[in-house]
């Protein structure tokens, strides 16, 4: 009976074991952070809404309909309708989509270019440090939207191009994050030792440093992606990202514009989407630094 | 610190060439001939592409046209407009001006509705007002500045006749674009002031002033603000570039001239050489202003002056 307990503990701990520590205080942290977990349940609906958009939306999000435009809130059109005649609440759902997209991919651009800047850069050191560090002090120079602006103006106005402007533009956060990081490691002794032993850089790099720069590189996506949505929707609002008749956010609210007086909803709901995503994407991102990073803890 | 400033100094020129290079390069990564795309608006026959080729000196090898480029920015010649039919450089200096009497607004705004939200969420730790302040920030961070601008516009000026909602000059116009400008900037100076200041109020000297029974008031503003102060300057230079960049949105939501519109008009009218000279003065600045910021924090921090 003993045994089979002592055992019974012995294979729950060998279980526990294999996620390691740092992982299960981090979800606990997480776990007790409000804020993230609020922020999650925000961003998974989100998600959830643009992932099932063509189920949920009740109509076309871009046809038009001579009849019912300008119509206020009520039970057909949940947010009312727009000068075109289209469902507000099926351009907003469908909007989900567009930013969620534009964000992923906005960062998924920045994070490939950015890490491997500043892995190698961290890693290699000397000139290439030093040149790779310029070129990026270099796009730091274009405070804000200004980077994105430029890129836009060079590749014309469109979606595809918005999304490469805004990703280019956030190379340089995680490019000297990670290069932060490397720096920090590059000197502890399980590196020395792995080089020493003959270990190829390659291997150092993608074994021993990469896990390393994973937490902040996280965190700092996290609070990217909303930073994105939020000068995608922008870009989008002064007419240089996405193109009618896409259902993207700032594009709708900037069409709506013009019915504000009168027609508050068509620019309001819009408005609402974007703040709940960033709003979501932020909490989450602070809740997740908070749980890797016990020292920026406040 | 005259060792570190002239280094700071030094560090900045690679960054302005590089910066030169950027904005010259521009018009040569356009995919297609830049200037068909630029007279594609315009009726035009080959023979006017032609001139407007040899005006702008396209056919010269790069590094020539990139030297010229140079010399005549220093000359403060950024080239000409086709569709407002003016040299650049008197269009932005036009412009100029209402662009950073808003960032200016926008950042003093910032600046003291930021610091304050920040102190009292700091001293009155885990109360209900830490709780809104921070929630307020947590909001001017995530609400997208042109739907705040139409949110003001539609309270202030449509609905409650306060403020105009568009055009720019005397103060009454400012008072809306700098609320809107300035409220993300606000947000993270507040969260910044709040964290900073909870560290300093854990410092021996807010013990020993306490301790001394100076009224708390003295002792916050004038031991721990002071103190806290000095990381929140820093971001000062950053969020000025964010905030002049920021006036691009806010200029076109309040019909505001400024040269934020001016960009965006030109960029969508294909006028490059206007979209070079505002994003080139706009950097340079941006530049520019981080070095005095730099240049203020090693007078006023003397850990800094290590050089």
């Amino acid at each position: 009976m003993q045994a089979t307990q002592s055992l019974e503990r012995a294979e729950g701990g060998l279980r526990e074991s294999r996620i390691p520590r740092r992982y299960r205080d981090f979800a606990r942290q997480l776990r007790r952070s409000k804020g993230a977990l609020i922020g999650l349940t925000l961003l998974l609906c989100m998600v959830f809404l643009a992932v099932f958009s063509p189920l949920i939306a009740p109509y076309d999000p871009i046809e038009l309909n001579a009849q019912d435009y300008l119509q206020s809130p009520r039970s057909e059109h949940l947010f009312g309708t727009d000068q075109y005649g289209r469902d507000v609440f099926s351009r907003v759902i469908y909007g989900a989509r567009i930013s969620l997209v534009i964000g992923l991919i906005s960062v998924g651009i920045a994070l490939l270019v950015g890490v491997l800047v500043g892995l190698v850069a961290g890693y290699y050191g000397g000139l290439l440090d030093s040149t790779l560090m310029r070129l990026i002090d270099v796009m730091l120079a274009f405070p804000g939207i200004l980077l994105a602006l430029a890129i836009v103006s060079i590749l014309g106005p469109s979606l595809v191009n918005l999304m490469i402007a805004v990703g280019i533009s956030s190379i340089p956060t995680y490019a000297r994050l990670t290069r932060g990081s490397v720096l920090a490691t590059r000197g502890e002794l399980y590196v020395e030792a792995a080089r020493v032993t003959g270990v190829p850089n390659r291997l150092i790099l993608g074994r021993h440093i990469l896990p390393n720069v994973v937490a902040p590189v996280i965190v700092a996506a996290t609070l990217g992606v909303g930073a994105a949505i939020l000068w995608a929707a922008a870009l989008s609002f002064l007419g240089l990202g996405s193109q009618p008749p896409e259902p993207e956010w700032g594009r709708m609210l900037s069409e709506g514009r013009q019915y504000l007086r009168s027609q508050w909803w068509i620019a309001t709901f819009p408005g609402i989407a974007i703040m709940l995503t960033v709003l979501a994407l932020n909490m989450l991102g602070d809740g997740l630094r908070d749980a890797l990073d016990p020292r920026l803890r406040g | 610190m005259y060792a570190y400033i002239a280094r700071r100094m030094l560090a900045t020129v690679p960054v302005l060439f590089g910066v030169s290079l950027l904005v010259f390069m521009m018009l040569h990564l356009v995919p297609g001939d830049p200037v068909k795309i630029m007279l594609s608006e315009f009726q035009t026959n080959p023979e006017q592409i032609k001139t407007l080729r040899a005006q702008l000196h396209l056919d010269d090898p790069l590094p020539v046209q990139y030297g010229r480029f140079v010399w005549n920015a220093l000359q403060g010649d950024l080239g000409y407009s086709i569709r407002l039919k003016q040299p650049v450089t008197g269009i932005i200096m036009d412009n100029l001006p209402a662009t950073l009497e808003l960032t200016v607004a926008g950042l003093l705004f910032s600046a003291i509705f930021g610091t304050t939200l920040g102190v009292l969420a700091a001293i009155k730790q885990h109360s209900w007002l830490d709780a809104l302040s921070m929630g307020v920030a947590l909001i001017g961070v995530a609400m997208p500045s042109f739907w705040l601008g139409l949110l003001l516009i539609f309270a202030f000026s449509l609905r409650f006749q306060i403020f105009p909602a568009t055009g720019g000059g005397d103060l009454k116009h400012l008072v809306l674009p700098a609320l809107t400008l300035g409220l993300s900037a606000a947000a993270i100076i507040a969260r910044l002031t709040r964290s900073s200041m909870l560290e300093v109020m854990h410092n021996e000297y807010v013990t020993t002033a306490r301790a001394k029974g100076l009224r708390e008031f003295h002792v916050v503003v004038r031991h721990a603000l002071r103190n806290a102060l000095i990381p929140v300057i820093t971001i000062f230079g950053l969020q000025f570039g964010q905030l002049l960049a920021g006036t691009v949105v806010i200029e076109t939501v309040f019909g505001r001239p400024g040269i934020g519109r001016l960009i965006v008009d030109a960029i969508l009218a294909k006028d490059f050489p206007v979209v070079q000279g505002v994003v080139l003065i706009v950097a340079v600045g941006y530049v520019i202003a981080n070095l005095l910021v730099d240049m203020a924090y090693a007078v006023l921090d003397p850990r800094i002056r290590y050089g």
